[in-house]
């Protein structure tokens, strides 16, 4: 990948609601290539989307976050896949990743209480076919996400003026 | 009547500039700094675990005299790989408690009374008092803005006498952000070579070159056995309170400089030295990524003082913008005085980098670019304002 697009993804990830002329000036280059360049990454897929990171617990409305290892039978000539998306496709579930070690799926889910999760696992993943088995962890506290530490330390002082 | 407790030589040495304007900035909790001359970064997390980790292991002695031989080996591969110049270890390399240290001890290491020492400026503060306090007679270059405050070789020439002994050589320069490239070097090499003179080359800011890499003076052919190279963790490594530096050069100095370090301070931080070794070794990445950062906010401030049509020329080193405000008719520190009074953004005043600093202020870029944006804004109110008036005169 080029250096341009490196930096201006870089500076997405943090904000996606930078401003072009901006990053033209940071980077070193003009507006319309930025954008340009942006607009292609969407085409190519490579920028997925422009979500915003909440600290949902600070709004007021408290979701319940559980990670789900999820052991399944791999299915003949879909592999995982169908699996996947099966699990995928439930608008609850914010991730899917294939695994490598002691079981294959993690899922992550967002819930409104502890009962819809529990609901979720028992009713809707524990009774597909090719599901195995499940373990349901409860994320207790964030401290960092998306690369975001949530509650920072105060930082300490520099001195004003140094030479 | 009780006799004077005082050296006539350390009270003729001015206090630094600087500390008076720290003095006022200190009075005053809701102004914005752009006066700082260390990085906003937190020392890379690897180097400080280690920092942490060695404490834990309880290595809380002191090291041998000239440092530890694994950071001094770190050291020497380092610069090979940076600078192309081999340092011998064991003989060539002496850790410092910061660059600081390296340029008291070097005057003190080469100089008998009456020496000539060379100090172009503007340039960081402690050259010229430290070359008093060795006794040597110091004698400024002035840089001048039109060759964007490089030495040049005429100027250097013109400066030489019989008593000459060192050129201090201050790029990537501290306040300027000037750097001398291995065309501006090569003929200064020259004439250092033509009059056997040494060379103090304070490479403290190598690491933060924007547009090509720094060149060593003592990479250029002869050079290495008349430079003392001065580098250090502070700038780069975003290091600055662990107080590591060092220098390299020639056995027969590096030995005397080892002799003043063993009787004045024993040896550099362990801590520091055990950390630093991570920092050599495996912080590249980290590195970079702060070197990419200071970039970028290095084209936002040349854009936005060009926009407010402040005279400055591009500067690609260190993390300093050094623009000029000599159409105001005052002087930098009036400037800079008023700036502070009027906005509450804090920089520092030109002269205090010497006399030939005197029409610019020192801007660092060592913020956040969000202070950046508010800092500037502010500055951009005062100048409007100080126009304005200008014309209605």
């Amino acid at each position: 990948m080029n250096e341009i697009r490196s930096e201006i993804l870089k500076h997405l990830e943090k904000n996606s609601k930078a401003d072009l002329g901006e990053l033209a000036v940071l980077l070193g280059t003009n507006e319309v290539s930025i954008a340009n360049e942006i607009a292609d990454m969407e085409k190519e897929g490579i920028i997925c989307g422009y979500h915003t990171l909440i600290d949902w617990d600070k709004a007021g409305r408290g979701y319940v976050n559980a990670l789900i290892e999820v052991r399944v039978t791999p299915q003949r000539e879909k592999g995982f896949a169908k699996t996947a998306a099966r699990i995928g496709n439930y608008p609850e579930v914010t991730a899917v990743y294939l695994i490598s070690g002691g079981y294959d799926f993690l899922v992550t889910i967002d819930g409104k209480t502890l009962l819809e999760v529990s609901k979720f696992v028992s009713e809707k993943l524990s009774t597909l076919d090719e599901v195995i088995g499940t373990t349901t962890h409860f994320i207790l506290k964030k401290y960092k996400d998306h690369g975001t530490i949530l509650t920072p330390e105060e930082k300490p002082e520099r001195m004003a003026v140094t030479p | 009547m009780m006799r004077n407790p005082l050296s006539k030589k350390i009270v003729s040495i001015e206090p630094s500039g600087i500390r008076k304007f720290f003095d006022i900035v200190n009075e005053m909790p809701d102004a914005i700094s752009l006066g700082v001359g260390e990085p906003d970064f937190d020392t890379p997390w690897r180097i400080r675990e280690e920092g942490i980790y060695s404490l834990e292991r309880g290595r809380t002695f002191y090291t041998s005299n000239a440092g530890l031989k694994d950071l001094k080996t770190e050291i020497s591969r380092y610069l090979e790989r940076k600078i192309q110049v081999t340092y011998e270890p064991d003989s060539e390399v002496l850790v410092t408690v910061g660059g600081s240290e390296a340029i008291d001890l070097a005057f003190r290491a080469m100089i008998d009374e009456g020496d000539e020492v060379l100090i172009p400026q503007p340039s960081y503060v402690s050259y010229l008092p430290c070359a008093v306090l060795a006794d040597a007679v110091p004698v400024v270059i002035p840089l001048k803005k039109e060759n964007e405050f490089k030495l040049t070789a005429e100027e250097l020439e013109a400066a030489i006498t019989p008593k000459t002994k060192i050129l201090v050589l201050p790029f990537p320069n501290n306040p300027t952000g000037a750097i001398m490239t291995k065309e501006d070097l090569e003929p200064i090499a020259e004439v250092v070579k033509k009059h056997d003179i040494y060379v103090l080359s304070d490479e403290i800011y190598s690491e933060l070159t924007y547009q090509e890499d720094h060149v060593s003076i003592a990479s250029l052919p002869e050079m290495k056995e008349r430079t003392l190279v001065i580098n250090g963790f502070s700038k780069g490594f975003a290091m600055t309170g662990w107080r590591l530096g060092y220098v390299c050069g020639p056995k027969e100095i590096v030995e005397q400089m080892v002799k003043i370090h063993q009787y004045a301070i024993m040896c550099a931080p362990t801590n520091s030295q055990y950390a630093a070794i991570e920092g050599l070794k495996n912080c590249e990445d980290e590195v970079q990524e702060m070197r990419n950062a200071y970039n970028q906010r290095r084209r936002f401030l040349v854009h936005e003082f060009k926009r407010m049509g402040l005279e400055c020329f591009e500067p690609f080193g260190a993390f300093y913008i050094f623009p000029s405000i000599r159409e105001f008719g005052m002087t930098s520190e009036e400037f800079a005085t008023r700036l502070l009074e009027e906005e509450k953004v804090a920089v520092v005043p030109g002269s205090a980098f010497g006399d030939s600093g005197e029409g610019h202020i020192r801007v660092s870029y060592a913020y956040s670019l969000e202070d950046l944006k508010e800092a500037l804004g502010r500055v951009e109110n005062f100048i409007n304002r100080l126009r304005e008036k200008i014309t209605n005169e």
